[in-house]
């Protein structure tokens, strides 16, 4: 019996190249990351439920523990520790002054979603802004602190369209 | 020193360095946020292995024979041990304390020895150099069972053909007790009208996002263990550890990193986190174990699985005469330890009837072993189940009655000028405010506007409905709570602080951070009192080398217990910088204070930074006159004395749509006004109400863990056992009453259980409210759409 296949992949992580890199096939693009010392892809489920472990994948946010490792071979990935555009420094200090986080457990799979909120360049309400981080699990803020930080985000990036 | 003429009054916004009332953001919210933080998952250490556990797919059968050759063959296994292994070096333990009354729960061993008593209990640790591979192998153990009978339904726990789970205690009875104040028989004859319902409250469970986890490593250099560990209590863990593992309570260190969300699910001792601890002493090497969800579904405590009878009884004026409860629970097949599944019981008889003047009271608590997963305390211990049988009872005599629900409750809340005072069961009440919080409430929930609403919405075939609860919650324990029955959990906290010679303040505190935002607060009591910037403290906390002694952070003790101690070593270290400041500025210590990180003349003239001072004190003490008492550390401690707990009160509301036709809810508003006393930090204090609030829906509309006939958990995953979500969550409307507690200086009570222990309740009302033009009720929780339609008739 094999447990081990390995294929050798190769990616872009946070706009650093990642070559020739040794992975077991069954190892899911979360654990990988991980193993690379991506510590802030967070694992809460590991069957796609609660969105701890959004990473970007070529932009789009992605279940890392829904994806293989090998499914990544190629790609452009971004985990939290890349998420350094000026606006997701407006969107940090938002979630900051909020506190729109408790133990921080969800928070980086929160910025994915937020991420992709801010990039369709239009404003939203409260309601569609629920709406649009309903797969991600928080259990400490009750959620209120979350939206409010996105409104902010929104209002301060949207300045000026 | 005179006290009033040199420490800052608490809360005066206009002087320098005013942090207590201060919504100041946490200094390690980025950090945490840009995904910095450091979990027990993110631990590497050289040589370390990992664990995957066989559990017991079985919720009652007997073990007939383990074979472990298979599995050992896979490739990366190092070891595979059973209890016979394990025992050797842990000792087992029993779920019992001395201070309640007879207790009766069996020896519970770090793996199953002999007999399997719920699925998910560990039977096998497998050692693996990845995860992956230890459960593979896992996969390979053979395990020969014996199927024996489950004991599921504690409505049937105590029948003589029911499986008695342990044989020596004869039946499963695990605890129960009674409590008689007045004669509710006498005054249920005398009352005008009496009502009784009778609730269920659903198993759940507490889903921190982070999974359980340890990281346990022996040191054989140094006979050594350190354990990397994401609970709420590491003095406790210490304790427990060096007992079980015969190790020197010095030799082990507890060390808790930043911990995705705790809610009471990790203040317990867990087999599984044992054993992790006995491998790393039996291998000499770090081992790391980290529960998978599923294991966090079967494993992590559970908590609720009630049933409670409730009867009222009411004179013509609209008076309570009388209440009496009788509640039965289900345990699971062991008393968790160390603090034992009797609280939640014992809770639940306290806080019943709670708010109210009740002459007669009565109640009995019974609490049985089944064959599911253990159950222990989760936030808000009790409350949702005392609140909701109180608030349901209330409303049934009110609306019987035909008196307004908010006039009813005006009539028999305890009114606010009564304190000290006692709950009906006899607990000490003091320094609460239900008649000011209920008044703000109905102000806040314009209830005019709500009745007018709900007629307009039933005109057009929309049933609204909205409530208005109150309640009492259980913080800032004293000894009572743990300590007198035996269990090593220390009502005292500590914490030490210091002036650096670069000037910065550090402080060490024995309460830990799950995420409510502790560090923040302790920065920003210590900067009020020393008249520092709040960015000048340093807080170390979570790790037993490093901290003063205490119990932890549950229970919501953390502001009103550790903050107190920081209040006061801050006083003190205030007190000893004036002092030397006085020798170096030759001035006398009531004329000087501290003001942003200066000790200033009060009369003006030139100051001196503290950061000078400290150089002077730690570099150049040759300038300082022989004999200068030049101490600039400090240490405090606190405990709560004289009364059990330091109650807090709340009033909560909430509006509901019901939709009869798909039996969904939909909470379109919630308010809570709650009294914790001195806020530190009324963002933290409304978050700490938000977050509680919506765990509080979730074990009302949604949360529960489904056991089948066999006693399968069938939706042990996060797909299947639903939470709150975003969409669902309405927004909260929170506002605060202050009445500070006598019991310390601070005055700050706890805020973390009122949401959780207050929803439940607030929302059962609120659609039983909707439902009246229907004549109809729902009275177990979760209240799920099929439980409405149900009630309906309609399916």
């Amino acid at each position: 019996m094999s447990y081990s296949n390995k294929v050798i992949i190769s990616m872009v992580i946070n706009n650093e190249n990642y070559d020739d890199l040794t992975v077991e096939t069954r190892q899911h693009l979360g654990d990988f990351l991980r193993d690379l010392g991506f510590k802030g892809t967070h694992l809460g489920c590991e069957q796609g439920a609660c969105g701890a472990c959004n990473v970007l994948v070529d932009g789009e946010s992605v279940r890392s523990c829904l994806m293989l490792a090998v499914q990544a071979n190629g790609k452009n990935i971004t985990t939290v520790e890349g998420l350094e555009t000026s606006e997701m420094e407006i969107v940090k200090d938002c979630f900051v002054k909020n506190n729109a986080m408790q133990c921080g457990f969800c928070s980086s799979g929160m910025l994915m979603t937020t991420y992709e909120i801010i990039k369709s360049k239009r404003k939203y309400s409260r309601e569609e802004i629920r709406e649009m981080i309903s797969g991600n699990y928080c259990r400490c803020t009750g959620y209120q602190a979350i939206v409010d930080a996105v409104e902010d985000s929104l209002n301060k990036i949207n300045v000026g369209m | 020193m005179d006290d009033l003429n040199q420490n800052p009054k608490l809360g005066s916004a206009d002087r320098p360095n005013s942090y207590i009332g201060r919504s100041v953001p946490r200094e390690r919210a980025k950090k945490l946020l840009e995904g910095k933080g450091k979990y027990v998952d993110d631990i590497l250490l050289p040589r370390m292995v990992h664990l995957s556990y066989v559990r017991s797919p079985l919720a009652h059968a007997k073990i007939k024979s383990i074979n472990i050759e298979n599995a050992k063959k896979i490739p990366g296994v190092l070891n595979i041990f059973t209890i016979n292994d394990i025992e050797k070096v842990c000792s087992p333990w029993q779920g019992v304390l001395g201070h309640l009354g007879e207790m009766r729960s069996p020896t519970q061993y770090p793996l199953a020895k002999d007999v399997v008593r719920w699925q998910g209990e560990p039977v096998v640790v497998v050692v693996a150099n990845k995860r992956a591979v230890a459960e593979d192998a896992s996969e390979l153990v053979e395990i020969d069972y014996e199927d024996l009978d489950a004991q599921l339904d504690m409505e049937t726990a105590m029948d003589k053909s029911t499986k008695v789970i342990h044989d020596d205690l004869g039946n499963n009875l695990f605890w129960t007790r009674t409590v008689n104040q007045g004669d509710v028989s006498e005054a249920f004859k005398k009352s005008h009208i009496v009502e009784e319902v009778t609730l269920n409250f659903a198993r759940h469970t507490g889903v921190t996002l982070e999974t359980r986890a340890i990281v346990a490593d022996w040191d054989s250099s140094e006979e050594r263990m350190t354990i990397y560990h994401n609970g709420q209590a590491p003095h406790m863990m210490q304790s427990i550890i060096a007992k079980h593992l015969n190790i020197s309570e010095g030799l082990v260190r507890i060390i808790s990193c930043d911990v995705g969300g705790s809610f009471g699910i990790k203040v317990h001792v867990y087999p599984d986190e044992m054993v992790a601890v006995a491998v790393s002493k039996l291998l000499k090497r770090p081992v790391k174990f980290v529960a998978d969800r599923l294991e966090s579904y079967s494993t992590d405590i559970h908590s609720r699985c009630h049933k409670i009878s409730g009867k009222i009884g009411v004179d013509d004026k609209g008076k309570i005469l009388a209440i009496e409860i009788d509640d039965l629970s289900g345990i699971g097949p062991f008393s968790v330890y160390p603090r034992t599944s009797a609280i939640e019981t014992n809770q639940v008889l306290n806080l019943s009837a709670a708010s109210y003047v009740v002459p007669n009271y009565k109640a009995k608590g019974t609490v049985v072993f089944q064959n599911k997963t253990p159950m222990c305390q989760y936030r808000a211990v009790g409350h949702p189940i005392a609140v909701a049988i109180t608030e349901a009872l209330v409303d049934k005599a009110a609306n019987l009655l035909g008196i307004d629900r908010y006039e009813f409750r005006k009539r028999n809340l305890i009114p606010d000028n009564s304190y000290p005072t006692k709950t009906p069961s006899g607990v000490p009440l003091e320094d609460l405010s239900h008649q000011a919080c209920i008044e703000k409430l109905k102000d806040m929930m314009n209830i005019p506007e709500l009745e007018k609403y709900k007629k307009e919405s039933l005109a057009i075939g929309k049933y609204k409905g909205f409530s208005i609860i109150n309640m009492v919650e259980v913080t800032n324990p004293s000894p009572a709570f743990y300590g007198v029955g035996g269990a090593p959990i220390s009502s005292q906290d500590g914490a030490s602080i210091r002036l650096e010679g670069s000037g910065a303040v550090h402080i060490s505190t024995s309460i830990t951070e799950q995420g409510q935002g502790t560090e923040a607060v302790m920065q920003q009591i210590a900067a009020d009192q020393l008249g520092v910037k709040v960015d000048t403290v340093r807080v170390t906390h979570g790790d037993t080398d490093a901290t003063p002694y205490g119990g932890g952070t549950w229970a919501s003790r953390g502001v009103g217990i550790g903050g107190e101690a920081v209040l006061k070593a801050s006083r003190k270290l205030k007190e000893n910088i004036l002092n030397i400041a006085a020798v170096i500025m030759q001035s006398e210590e009531n004329n000087l204070d501290v003001q942003n990180d200066q000790v200033i003349r009060k009369d003006g003239g030139e100051g001196i930074s503290l950061k000078d001072l400290a150089q002077i004190v730690y570099y150049r003490g040759h300038e300082l006159p022989p004999g200068t008492n030049a101490e600039l550390i400090a240490t405090a401690s606190f405990s709560i004395e004289g009364v059990p707990f330091v109650f807090t009160n709340s009033a909560m509301g909430c509006l509901v749509d019901v939709d009869v036709d798909t039996g969904l809810t939909k909470i379109e508003k919630f308010w809570a006004v709650e009294d914790c006393g001195t806020q530190i930090n009324p963002k933290l204090v409304e978050e700490q109400i938000r977050g509680g609030v919506v765990q509080g829906i979730g074990g009302a509309l949604y949360e529960e863990c489904i056991y089948d006939e066999m006693g399968n958990l069938t939706n042990g995953n996060m797909a299947d056992y639903l939470v709150p979500m975003a969409y669902e969550m309405p927004d909260i409307i929170v506002d605060h009453v202050t009445t500070n507690s006598g019991r310390s200086i601070l005055g700050a009570k706890g805020a973390g259980e009122a949401g959780t222990g207050g929803a439940p309740g607030a929302i059962m009302n609120a659609i039983n409210d909707a439902l009246i033009p229907l004549n109809t009720e729902v009275t177990s929780q979760p209240i799920t759409p099929e439980k409405i339609l149900k009630a309906l008739g309609k399916i």
